[in-house]
Formats: structure tokens, sequence, C-alpha cells
């Protein structure tokens, strides 16, 4: 039995990282078990002629794939989409593209305006300040003045536009339609210690530059100066509940597969929208028979995943192609519910630069762009560098029968139940990604494209993990209350992407971690009556 | 195995036979823009060697292509004039088939990484860190008309 620590945190990943960090100026003792490494940037693809080719193996966004012994299975068979996740420090920010995009005023409100799924307990106003602190520690480039937004700051310039960049805008401007600079966690000049970006093109499997915030360079430092212990290679099995109903420290695994229990005051789960529920459902005692904090019935429901339609054109001139950020700019022309369409809610453009020479190879081969034996040059020649286009991000909603469960068979390499994963894509969903499909046609064809290759949903798309473990004021239809506390067990927060009560239709990761200071900061506000 | 070429190399020679008969059919060399094959020795081991921890699924493609050669033409698929070669590759890669789609891949890993090949496209031949590219700015003022529209978020 180890020294009881005043706050255990699970999980080092993008909210791990920044709860850890708020809370170190309360001086008290704060560990963080994680179950992955510290990475070495020298070591991401992006140093290596192999760097495209590693992306499908050891840096590859999905689990099952990678296989590292610092991953865990996930089952995701019965669902369209997979999972893409990183197991290490810094959690999936590793491999994160960087698109930062905060909520809008009106994701807080989706019942009152549309009659669908829930309104938060917590509005734009209320996460403001935080969304703000947030990007000072990742440091966020873009431009003030976007019309789709509220007013708010940019700590850096937005990253070039370059010529793919500057292709679709044109789409968009003939359209009369709206595109701004992406919101980016990519530095575009030297800031907090870190590089700017230099256009390697390879953020989604690390960033050897460290322009890209990947919090094992933004807010770990800070946190680990302040005081704050990260335990790495300790994968946490279960949490412990006491007499009293409340966490009494956590089951874990060190890196030789010796099991510990460490005792703590307050225990912080941050595991993301599968790794969450799945720690959740494991802990089962004779108080909370279905997993600790699930009262409700509600640990490892509503998750949601944001489907993803990819429409790329080609185009007759060279673009940026494998060079430049993968973020570049956004459109949210279709954001907002409109009664005219046939589905409520709706999606965010991100327009992708280009893809790499393996890429461009794989693409035009598997959908018969490019001819196997004579003809393969000429037509490789005709895609390499002129493919560009876009993502649509498509707002999923809450249901309930899209849960993660614990799989009866498959387990992690410590023997601990794997997560599995039933999912279907609603009717909605399917409208708004044929939707997003069509108008992104229109846009490429009006930038010019002369062909246009599309994919929706991205079957490999399950990279935000949202729902699973849903904020409110009502316990029997939350798990947490409307500041991150568990309704059952006063001592349990929770501070991931399994929190939201709804996805948005933009990248989560900032709200993540807005939400992340803002839980921080309501417990530091009580420090003196938490439990009460 | 008497016909295995390295100890710690789990292809045996007929099975590199039909594999780098496949991967020279689905990317030949061409003098038009002065590249080899993916059948070319460097390139061909990089594949060899990639494709190692995939030996299983991709050696039972590699026996499937021979007997549909076998079936089709009567004669092993290496001995194919290359535009049979090509087809019967397209063909079991359209069917999905465990392991082609692998192979494939692994070809074009390997074939767009080698030197040669990348300079021709005009590349560098060299991993993107630490010199990065240049990325020009654009043409900012593109942003005027999506100024002068205004305010499109709703305030709920
Ligand atoms: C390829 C890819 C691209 C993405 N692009 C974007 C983007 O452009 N913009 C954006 O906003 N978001 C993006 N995301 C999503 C983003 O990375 C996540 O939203 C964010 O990292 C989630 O933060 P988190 O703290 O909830 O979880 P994570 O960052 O996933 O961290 C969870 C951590 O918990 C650890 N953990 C889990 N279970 C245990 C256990 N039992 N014991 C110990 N440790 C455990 C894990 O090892 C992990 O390090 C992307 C993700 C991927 C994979
Ligand atoms: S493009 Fe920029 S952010 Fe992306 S990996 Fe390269 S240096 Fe890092």
């Amino acid at each position: 039995m180890t020294d009881s620590v005043d706050v255990l945190i699970v999980g080092a990943g993008a909210s791990g990282a920044a709860v850890a960090w708020s809370l170190a100026e309360t001086r008290m003792r704060i560990v963080c078990l994680e179950q992955g490494d510290w990475m070495n940037p020298l070591e991401y693809p992006s140093t290596g002629r192999d760097w495209e080719a590693r992306g499908f193996g050891d840096m590859s966004i999905s689990p099952n794939r990678r296989g590292r012994e610092t991953d865990y299975p996930v089952n995701d068979a019965n669902s369209p989409i997979s999972v893409a996740n990183f197991n290490a420090v810094g959690g999936s920010t590793i491999l994160y593209a960087g698109h930062f995009p905060r909520f809008h005023p009106s994701d807080f409100r989706v019942k009152t305006l549309d009659g669908v799924a829930d309104d938060w307990p917590i509005d734009y106003q209320t996460l403001e300040p935080f969304y703000a602190e947030n990007d000072r520690m990742m440091g966020t480039s873009g431009l003030a003045g976007d019309p789709a937004y509220p007013p708010k700051e940019s700590v850096m310039p937005p990253v070039p536009l370059g010529r793919a960049g500057e292709a679709i805008a044109k789409g968009f401007n003939e359209l009369g339609w709206h595109w701004w600079p992406s919101d980016t966690a990519i530095a575009t000049e030297a800031y907090d210690g870190r590089d700017k970006c230099i256009n390697l093109g390879a953020c989604s499997s690390g960033c050897a530059q460290g322009a890209k915030a990947s919090t094992d360079i933004t807010y770990w430092p800070h946190a680990v100066r302040a005081g704050v212990e990260v335990r790495t290679r300790c994968r946490v099995r279960e949490i412990a509940v006491n007499g009293q109903g409340m966490a009494s420290g956590v089951v874990y695994f060190d890196r030789d597969g010796v099991e510990h229990f460490q005792p703590a005051e307050v225990v912080i789960v941050a595991c993301n929208g599968v790794g969450t529920p799945r720690l959740l459902l494991n802990s089962t005692s004779g108080r909370f028979p279905d997993g600790i904090a699930n009262t409700s019935g509600l640990v490892g429901r509503n998750l949601m995943f944001h489907p993803y339609a990819s429409i790329q054109g080609v185009f007759d001139e060279p673009l940026d192609g494998y060079q430049g950020p993968g973020v570049c700019i956004w459109s949210q022309e279709f954001y907002e519910t409109d009664p005219n369409r046939d589905f409520v809610r709706g999606y965010t453009y991100e327009i992708n630069r280009g893809r790499g020479p393996v890429a461009t190879a794989l693409a035009g081969m598997f959908s018969d762009r490019i001819p196997f034996g004579d003809g393969h040059h000429d037509a490789y020649r005709q895609l390499f560098k002129r493919i560009a286009g876009m993502v649509g991000i498509c707002e999923d909603l809450p249901e309930e029968h899209n849960t993660v469960t614990l799989d009866p068979e498959l387990t992690d390499g410590h023997g601990i139940p794997a997560p599995r994963i039933d999912y279907t894509l609603s009717e909605n969903s399917r409208r708004m990604l044929d939707h997003a499909v069509a108008r992104a046609t229109e846009v490429l064809e009006a930038a010019g494209a002369k062909d246009v290759i599309t994919e929706a949903p991205i079957g490999v798309g399950g990279w935000h993990l949202m729902g699973t473990a849903r904020m409110g004021i009502d316990p029997e239809r939350s798990v947490v209350n409307e500041w991150g506390r568990s309704h059952d067990v006063r001592n349990l927060f929770i501070v991931d992407g399994s929190i939201f009560v709804t996805s948005a239709g933009v990248n989560p990761t900032r709200t993540i971690q807005a939400l992340a200071l803002y839980i921080a900061d309501s417990m530091k506000n009580r420090l003196a009556n938490l439990f009460d | 195995m008497a016909d295995t070429i390295a100890s710690d190399d789990p292809f045996s020679g007929d099975e590199r036979r039909t594999l780098l008969a496949l991967v020279g059919a689905v990317i030949p060399a061409s003098a038009k823009h002065a590249v080899p094959g993916a059948d070319d020795p460097a390139i061909a081991a990089d594949i060899v060697a990639t494709a190692r921890p995939y030996h299983e699924t991709i050696a039972a493609a590699l026996s499937h292509l021979e007997s549909m050669a076998m079936q089709r033409f009567d004669t092993g698929y290496a001995d194919l004039d290359p535009v049979s070669r090509a087809r019967l590759a397209r063909e079991l890669t359209r069917s999905r088939f465990a392991g082609v789609g692998t192979l494939v891949t692994i070809t074009a890993q390997c074939y767009y990484r080698d030197d040669r090949v990348m300079q021709s496209l005009g590349m560098d031949a060299r991993p993107p860190f630490p010199q990065g590219f240049d990325v020009p700015q654009g043409d900012w003022s593109l942003l005027d008309p999506v100024r002068r529209r205004g305010r499109i978020y709703k305030i709920p």
C-alpha cells in the first residue's frame, strides 16, 4: 500500500493535463497515472523516409492496428466507424490534427432551439474564460473576427492559406458561402519553449518540430514543474469504494505488471469517451454492481463520434500536396439548424491541403483512378499534389443505444476487459452526410476541380469520443453534475469528452480542455466543502 | 525449407518470384518518366522486408494468384505477360482478397520513398524533418467578401 495522495488523476491526455496544471497551484499532492510512455519527438515518423508507412503501423491512429504494449484493444466490429486514439503522456493529442474550434453558443441549447437531445447545464459564457485560458496554455493560432463566432482573440497569426486554401476559398467565394482561417493548436511563431510550424505535413503522426500543441509539451512541463507527479506505464484496473460510498483510490498495474493500490482523497477520471466508461464499468462493488457512478445506467450510453464525410477534388494545377499542416481554413455555412433542410443541427467543413506521395498512390489505385501496369505513372502524375478538398464534421446526436460496454472475451495485456462499441448511424446523420457531400462537391467544382472523390462516413474516423458519462442536473438522467462531480460518488470527478451532453459540429478538444479547467476551477472554489 | 533465401526470410523462392512478378506488374518501370519498376532490386528488397510480418496472408494471396494463372492460362503467374499479370492483380484486389490489399499498400509505401522516384516527382529525397517545407501565405484579401457579409452565428 502506497501513501495516500490528495488528488489522483487517471489519464495524461488533453483533459488530464489541463486539470492537473490548474489544480497544481493548490499545492495538494497530485499524482497522474498514465498507461502509456512519454514520447520522444525525435522518433516521430516525420524524421524518417518511412513517415507515411508508419502511419499504417506503430503510429497508426487505430489502437488495434498499432497494438503497442501501451494500447488496449477495442472491439468495434459492430460499428461503421472505428475508434482512433493514442495512449501516452499527451493522450490522443499526440496524433490529433490540431483543428481547434470552439463550440458555438447555440450548441449548449439544442433542446431549446431544435427540440432534440438535451440542453447543457452550463453555457458558452460560463466556458468563455476557460477557453481563453486554455488558448494561452496550448498556444492557438487563428484570425480574430470570424463572423461564425462571438468575438474571440487569437494568440498567434493563422497558418498559411497555401495554394490549396486559396483555390478552395475561391470556390466558397464563388458561391457566397462562409469560410475563415481555422483556429488551430499549432504554433505559427515560437511560443512557450516550442518552435514554430515548418510545414512538415505529418501532424497526425506526431509533430517532431514541437509546433503542434500536444499536452506532453504544453501543459505537462508546467504541471510537473509545479509539483505534479506523472507515473507512466501504470494502467488502472478499477476505482475502489469504501464503506461510505466514497472512492478510496485505484488499483493499477505498474510497468512490471505488479498490482498496486493507490489510496486517494479525490479521484479524477480523464481516460476519454471510451476509456472512461470502460474504467467505470470495470469498477464494480457491492454498492455499485453495474459499475461505479452508474446508478443512472447511463455510463457507456449515448456514445457520439461525429460522422465525417470526406470530399476531395482533383485539380489541374499542382497545389500543396504533402506540405503544410493538415489544418487550413474552415466553413460554417451549414452549421446552424435550417428548417428548410431534412435534418436538424449542422456541420463544419475543414479544408485539407493534400496528400503525401504514398497516400496519393493508394487513393488512386484503390479507386481505379490509377491503373495497375502501363499508365500507372501518367495517371499518378495527374493526382500527385493535385488532390485537395475537405471533410464535413457532422453533429452526432446522443442516442442511448450507441454504447461502450465491456467485451465478454476481449482483454488487454493485463487481462482487463476491453471495451466493445455498438454504434449505428442515425437517419439524421445520414442525411447530414449526404448534404455535406453534395454541397462540398459544388464548392470543389466552383473551385475548378475536375473530379471528386468521396467517402461518407469515414470508416476509420472515430477520433472524437463523447457522451458516455454525460453531465446534467438530474441524477437520473446524467452521470456527473454541472461541475463534473459524480452524482453517486462525491469525491469522483470526470473531466474528459465523456461528459459532453451533445457533440456540436466541431472537433471537441478545445471544449474538453475548457471544461477540465472549469471543473478544476469549480473544485478550487469549493475546496472547503468539496464533498458536500 | 530448401528454397528459403535467407534464414529470417519467411518468403520461399517461389513466393518471392510471384511477389516480384506482381509488384513489377502493378508499378512497372517507365523510360518516359525515368523511374524503375517496383521490382527493381533495391525497392523489391524493401518490399520483401516490410512484408515479412504479413507473410501468412500475403503468401495465401500469392498462391491464389498462381492458381488463377494456372486455371486461365495454364502457366505460372511469373511467366505471364505484364498485361495479364496486371489484370489478374487488379481482379484480385477488387475482390478484396486478404493479403493483396496489404501487398499493394506496402508496394506503394516502398516505391514512393525511393530516391529515384521521389526525384522524378520533383521532391527532395529526404524526410520532412528537420528542414520542413515552404508554404505560401496565399491571398488573404479573398476574405473581403466574407467580412462584408457579416455575422452568421445564432444567439440562443
Ligand atoms: C488521429 C486523430 C486526430 C484528431 N484530430 C483532432 C483535431 O484536429 N481536433 C480536435 O479537437 N480533436 C482531435 N482529435 C481528438 C482529440 O485527440 C481528443 O478529443 C482528445 O485528445 C481527448 O482528450 P481526453 O483527455 O478526453 O483523452 P485522451 O487525450 O485520449 O487521453 C486519455 C489518456 O488516458 C489514458 N488512459 C486510458 N485508460 C487508462 C487506464 N485505465 N489507466 C491509465 N491510463 C489510461 C490513455 O492512455 C490516454 O493517454 C483527434 C484524435 C485522433 C486520434
Ligand atoms: S505541419 Fe507544423 S504542426 Fe504539423 S507536424 Fe509539421 S511542424 Fe508540426
